[in-house]
């Protein structure tokens, strides 16, 4: 059983250039951490080495914001999709 | 024989309604930066998605996250790509700044850069930014 794992393109190349994989977890830190164990280097795109959820990366379960849910530790069940999104952000400030 | 590799720098074509909408869009969020979207079918633009400025910043962008899943999907669903990503420079060249390359992470799509530097004259270039290169494609307006 597994939830959904959408995939952007600048983070294809950890996952064999998939859009999207199967992971198993209940939370989404987990669901990380079980990516991170199979594909290397991954879960550091998506984490700071602080464990928090990095500021440029949008999660979504099943199209909500986690960051109006829980964060890195919302609940996830089978049969969720989960989609990983970067920030589309920059600005002239240097 | 031997086949030369020949680089041809690729054009983007803008038709200039897409143009128009986006330094309106630019004028009207001044002096705060201005953001949104271009798509359409086969690597061509047929609209634009003008989006909250999420920072409501005059140095800063970022698309509200909700938002712009919102609008990913709407893209997709229409069974279109994701073409552009643009904003406005209020007070400097339209040209991708330390920032913008910093957080580019779309290297797939075209950064479309409008700046209000010249405000009787509004310009808009195109790039790709990949890894932090910045290359500039020809603009043809349509």
């Amino acid at each position: 059983m597994a939830v959904t794992v959408r995939i952007p393109t600048i983070l294809r190349s950890h996952v064999g250039g998939v859009p999207s994989v199967e992971a198993s977890g209940s939370t989404l830190r987990e669901l990380l951490q079980d990516l991170e164990r199979r594909y290397p280097g991954f879960g550091g795109s998506i984490v700071t080495e602080d464990g928090a959820l990095h500021r440029f990366i949008n999660l979504y379960v099943n199209d909500e914001d986690v960051r109006y849910l829980g964060s890195l530790e919302t609940a996830v069940e089978d049969g969720d999709t989960v989609s990983i999104l970067p920030a589309v952000a920059g600005g002239e400030h240097t | 024989m031997i086949e030369t590799e020949r680089r041809v720098a690729p054009r983007v074509s803008l038709p200039s309604t897409i143009r128009d909408a986006m330094i309106e869009h630019a004028q009207r969020e001044f002096p705060k930066e201005a953001c949104g979207l271009l798509a359409g079918p086969k690597g061509t633009i047929e609209a634009i998605y003008p989006m909250r400025n999420a920072d409501d910043s005059a140095v800063t962008y970022r698309l509200d996250p909700t938002e712009q899943l919102r609008v990913f999907r709407e893209i997709e669903d229409r069974g279109w790509d994701l073409f552009a990503i643009y904003h406005s420079h209020t007070h400097s060249e339209a040209y991708p700044s330390a920032t913008d390359r910093r957080l580019a992470f779309y290297p797939e799509a075209v950064y479309v850069l409008v700046s209000l530097a010249d405000p009787d004259s509004p310009a808009v270039r195109a790039f790709t930014i990949s890894d932090g290169d910045v290359d500039e494609l020809g603009v043809t307006v349509s």
